[in-house]
């Protein structure tokens, strides 16, 4: 690669708020077309704009947890432009008072650390949804017109696509910390776009950038900043100039294709919402939102590597997403081994959502199953392998490891009596398996063992069996 | 000093999405270049240290609670909509 | 005395006494507006049926229940939205638009007993001074039926002059209630900046609309504050201050009262007339025991310049909703998007609101923000602190209302300067956002002439108690237009 790539994100987060930013309808996802609007969201003639203040606070908050120092005085104002999907022509947004600027947040790629500005964090309202019919018009739903948004604008620090989706992981992950959103990009809920240039290395003023949309997962931000990032290079190498334009990914052909080539900077007219009175933000009001906001990430994984004895890999993974780290720290509570249940959560139940494409929440599995699951094998009581069944009921059907285990005979059996005899058996069985291990062939162990397992239905107690095992082939 | 030419009169109306004639722009364009001569008189005032007011009355804060009503029922929705469709309001397409 | 000559107490004692009913009087109302209103043209649109209904219900409720404007009868300008009832702003690109939300001032009319008779004719979106502008038709003069009524709430001015109705609200923005009252030869209030709600008033410019009442009598007119005022939590910048009985100021004291005569208006274009006519009323002012001084608000000069970008700025926002997707006037001919935008609007608006929404679109676009809105934000400042000073020392501000009485309607249609400069006398006053009534105070050939009383923030009181002790010592409101002779109502 002859060129250095210069990546900035503009990521869209949609607060949960009971109504929306602006007018006091229902600020909820899903709902049938056109339900959940107001003459204020239809930006109908003489209709006015009122603060939702929960929707202030939650930003502000979003902005504390991203390191963003807060604007004691900021303010609204009017971005004009005609779609069909914003009804006023204008949007409400914030333009030179964003609520919350300068922040940063840090990533971990390959191991390294780094540290990616953010710009500016500012509040604004979302716009309808359109849907093209194909035979000459588009549909609208007003639905989620008004719906709190805040966009977070990150420094041009961003140099690999790699980096590009550890910076919103660690966004998503922060702001479900916080607690402000749901972050579902499934749902539009946390949306993103790119903007991408490349310029020789060694040279200090940036490319000219494209910008990507329709980006609709982490996977795909990444690939279509990598298929880019090639493409300009390739334009850049054959003597070509890269053309400001907003292009999208095609999912299906993996590249990016144009959108629009930007005709000049777009003109929207910025001007105070007079609709609108500033807001002031007091010592109190701040301390108030910063008092609220919980643990994060960064704070929870330094947590787990120095109290809990976790690796520093290990702490990340877990403390990425809010419900399995909060998951985990229940199950620890509830009595469970740290390191056990780190590698149940990463191993098993990871396994286990991603192959049935669940979340953590949407299964039956509790902190308190989980964690007297661990416990029975700590004892002694179960094996690892019948742990995995016990596993299984557990997080399909939920309830108490123990009642399981009992209730199915899954107990491990260590009576050295009861083993002796199932050895003694499977020896008598295979005469020709003692011969082979004392030939020399190791592997006619596993057989023994194998064989002594599927008898007891997986029961025998590992070592144990082992020992015993080994003691009746030498009398032998 | 504001010297307004057709084509800037032009580029206006299609930002305030306004369709106009050749001859529209030429007769808007001396009305508009009239009133922006009067409007430099502004000029003659020193105005660096003096705020600008956007609201005349001191209020800050104004805030609602975050409490929804629910919304409006789909037929008063589309009372005055000219065309729509299943529930949404129908527009030219955007694809051009 | 027919009915239209009778103030709002006079027409509530007929009521009580059980000599007249609503019902009656809403029909005798309807009478009078299709007797005049062929000549005046100040209605847009007639709500006689629901308004007959509602009356005879009305009734039926016992009079110790009833407030003083229960059952009176009031005309609403057309840019103040009213449910079910056809709300156009004067415009074609809200031809046949039917809202489903009422103007909080509509629901506060319905609470104090008011009945809506129709709505009011005025300059389209409220831009204009002349009613000129309305997409629909001229409104009249009732003193003179071949001169404009003054603009923009000019329905509203002409249909209380007439007698059509004795009550109506209008919305001020540069002077829209107070230069339409003065030309009409009635009693126009502009209230401070937050005073009454504007949730439902179709915006024209958003820092400076105020919606106010239209009447014959200064005490009538404070009983219809009263009923519109108050803090309104669906409007960010409505005041949450106590409302006061507005009534309860009309003492006739205004001894020891300080008046500040602003120099600058009384400055070249404004007619002698006029300035005569404020002089002589001075005098009466000065016989109550008020006094007054020559003083100055000397960025007077820059009010009409400052006004036209910012308040254009804000329209030229306000009003791009209006596109033809959720309501209003559609194009027939667009294929594009871009088409359909451009013609709908295009066709839709009128040429004084394509030139104000082309003269803000300018003054925010990129390049000229600073020269233009910018700077004018600045001296909106200086103007008003002007008025911030001035009140240290003063009760009031007195002047004309207008430089001239109303002009020939097509004299100056095309010259949107001139026009302009009607309002020069009654835009400071929106720029500060403080409160101002215009009332009769002579004649200039038979054509009314206003006087302008200016308060300091909320102080619509002194307002009214000056307006009021003047009103008491003169008989201009009594005069009545040729339009009232062989009306039979």
């Amino acid at each position: 690669m002859n060129f250095e790539t210069i990546i900035g994100l503009e990521v869209h987060v949609e607060l949960k708020t009971e109504s929306k930013m602006f007018s006091p309808s229902p600020a909820h996802f899903g709902a049938e077309p056109n339900t959940n609007t107001n003459v204020i969201d239809l930006g109908y003639p003489g209709v006015l704009p009122v603060v939702n203040k929960t929707a202030v606070d939650w930003a502000m908050k979003a902005a504390l947890a991203l390191n963003c120092e807060i604007s004691r005085h900021t303010k609204f104002d009017r971005k004009n432009y005609f779609y069909p999907d914003n009804p006023k022509a204008y949007q409400i947004s914030q333009f030179d008072e964003p609520i919350g600027e300068h922040g940063w947040l840090e990533i971990e790629v390959n191991g390294e650390k780094k540290r990616i500005g953010i710009t500016r964090l500012h509040m604004e309202e979302d716009a309808g949804k359109l849907t093209h019919t194909g035979n000459g018009h588009s549909l609208v739903d007003f639905n989620r017109q008004g719906t709190p948004l805040i966009e977070i604008v990150s420094e041009p620090d961003i140099r690999t696509p790699e980096e590009a989706y550890a910076y919103l992981e660690k966004i998503k992950s922060i702001i479900q910390y916080t607690g402000v959103s749901d972050v579902r990009m499934e749902e539009g809920s946390l949306r993103c776009d790119a903007n991408i240039s490349l310029r020789p290395y060694g040279r200090d003023e940036f490319g000219t950038k494209t910008e990507l949309k329709n980006l609709n997962s982490f996977n795909f931000v990444k690939k279509g900043l990598e298929h880019e990032q090639i493409r300009q290079e390739q334009v850049l190498l054959a003597g070509g100039i890269i053309e400001q334009e907003t292009r999208r990914y095609d999912e299906s052909t993996g590249k990016t294709v144009l959108m629009r080539v930007k005709e000049g900077s777009d003109d929207y007219r910025y001007f105070p919402e007079p609709d609108l009175v500033d807001i002031v933000i007091d010592d109190a009001w701040l301390e108030r939102v910063r008092a609220e906001i919980p643990e994060l990430p960064d704070a929870r994984k330094a947590r787990y590597v120095s109290e809990l004895g976790l690796s520093s890999y290990d702490a990340m993974v877990l403390t990425l997403q809010k419900p399995i780290s909060d998951f985990f720290e229940a199950t620890v509570k509830a009595g469970a081994d740290a390191k056990l249940a780190s590698n149940w959560l990463m191993g098993e139940v990871s396994a286990y959502l991603n192959a049935q494409n669940k979340e953590l929440e949407d299964t039956e599995l509790t902190p308190e199953g989980l964690a007297g699951m661990i416990k029975l094998i700590g004892e002694g009581t179960i094996s690892s392998k019948i742990a995995k069944k016990v596993f299984k009921e557990l997080i399909e059907k939920g309830g108490d490891a123990n009642k399981i285990v009992k209730a199915q005979g899954l107990v491990q059996i260590s009576d050295e009596k009861v083993l002796l005899e199932y050895v003694s058996n499977t020896l008598d069985a295979n005469p020709q398996s003692i011969e082979d291990y004392k030939n020399g062939k190791d592997r006619a162990i596993g057989f023994l063992v194998g064989q002594i397992m599927k008898a007891t239905k997986g029961q025998a107690n590992p070592p144990l069996l082992n020992k015993i095992l080994l003691e009746e082939i030498a009398k032998r | 000093m504001a010297k307004m030419t057709k084509e800037e009169v032009i580029e206006v109306a299609h930002l305030a999405r306004l369709a106009i004639t050749d001859e529209e722009a030429v007769h808007f364009a001396d009305q508009l270049e009239a009133i922006t001569n009067a409007m430099e008189l502004l000029n003659e005032l020193d105005t660096e240290h003096v705020e600008p007011t956007t609201h005349v009355l001191p209020l800050v804060n104004v805030m609602r609670e975050d409490k929804s009503i629910e919304g409006l029922p789909r037929e008063l929705v589309m009372k005055n909509v000219k065309e729509h469709e299943g529930g949404q309001v129908r527009v030219p397409t955007i694809l051009d | 005395m027919k009915l239209a000559d009778k103030t709002a107490n006079e027409l509530q004692e007929l009521l009580h006494s059980k000599e007249l009913t609503i019902a009656e009087l809403t029909e005798a109302t309807f009478k009078r507006i299709k007797e005049l209103d062929p000549k005046v043209d100040a209605f847009l649109a007639l709500n006689e049926e629901q308004a007959t209904k509602q009356a005879a219900e009305m009734d039926q409720t016992d009079t110790g229940e009833r407030g003083p404007l229960f059952g009176l009868p009031i005309g609403v300008k057309d840019n103040i939205v009213t449910e079910g009832l056809e709300t156009t702003a004067s415009s074609l690109i809200l031809k046949g638009f039917n809202p489903i939300y009422n103007a909080t001032v509509v629901d506060k009319l319905r609470e104090a007993g008011m009945v809506i008779v129709g709505k009011l004719n005025m300059d389209e979106f409220a831009m204009g001074s002349s009613n000129e502008n309305s997409y629909y038709k001229n409104t009249k003069n009732p003193w003179n039926l071949e001169t404009v009524p003054g603009g923009s709430s000019g329905g509203s001015a002409a249909a209380v002059a007439a007698g059509e109705v004795p009550f109506t609200l209008g919305s001020d923005t540069g002077g829209s209630i107070r230069q339409p009252a003065a030309f009409c030869g009635v009693v126009g209030m502009k209230p401070t900046y937050g005073r009454v709600s504007r949730f439902g008033l179709i915006a024209y410019a958003s820092s400076f609309d105020q919606i106010g009442p239209i009447t014959r009598t200064v005490k009538d007119n404070a009983l219809l504050l009263n009923a519109i005022s108050g803090h309104d939590e669906k409007d960010s910048t409505s005041a949450n201050v106590e409302v006061p009985d507005f009534t309860a100021a009309l003492t006739g004291d205004i001894n020891g009262l300080r008046i500040g005569v602003p120099k600058e208006y009384f400055a070249e274009g404004v007619s002698e007339a006029s300035k005569q006519a404020v002089k002589d009323a001075l005098k009466v002012l000065e016989e109550k025991g008020a006094t007054w001084e020559e003083i100055s608000l000397p960025h007077s000069k820059y009010a009409l310049s400052t006004y036209y970008i910012l308040a254009s700025s804000e329209a030229s926002s306000n009003l791009s909703r209006f596109d033809g997707i959720r309501y209003g006037y559609r194009t027939e001919k667009a294929g594009s998007l871009l088409e359909f935008y451009m013609n709908t609007r295009s066709e839709g608006f009128g040429d004084e609101v394509k030139r104000r929404i082309m003269l803000g679109t300018y003054a925010l676009s990129s390049g000229y923000y600073d020269a233009y809105y910018k700077k004018a934000q600045k001296v909106r400042t200086l103007i008003k602190q002007d008025f911030d000073k001035a009140f240290e020392n003063f009760d009031v501000i007195v002047g004309p209302t207008t430089p001239t009485p109303a002009f020939k309607i097509g004299e100056i249609i095309d010259d949107p300067l001139t026009m302009y400069a009607n309002d020069i006398l009654t835009i400071p006053v929106n720029l500060a956002g403080v409160p101002a009534i215009s009332v009769p105070c002579g004649f200039d050939n038979g054509l009314p002439l206003g006087l302008q009383i200016i308060g300091n923030y909320f102080d619509e009181e002194t307002v009214y108690r000056v307006a009021d002790a003047f009103e008491q010592a003169t008989e201009f409101h009594k005069e009545t237009p040729q339009t009232w002779e062989g009306a039979t109502q």
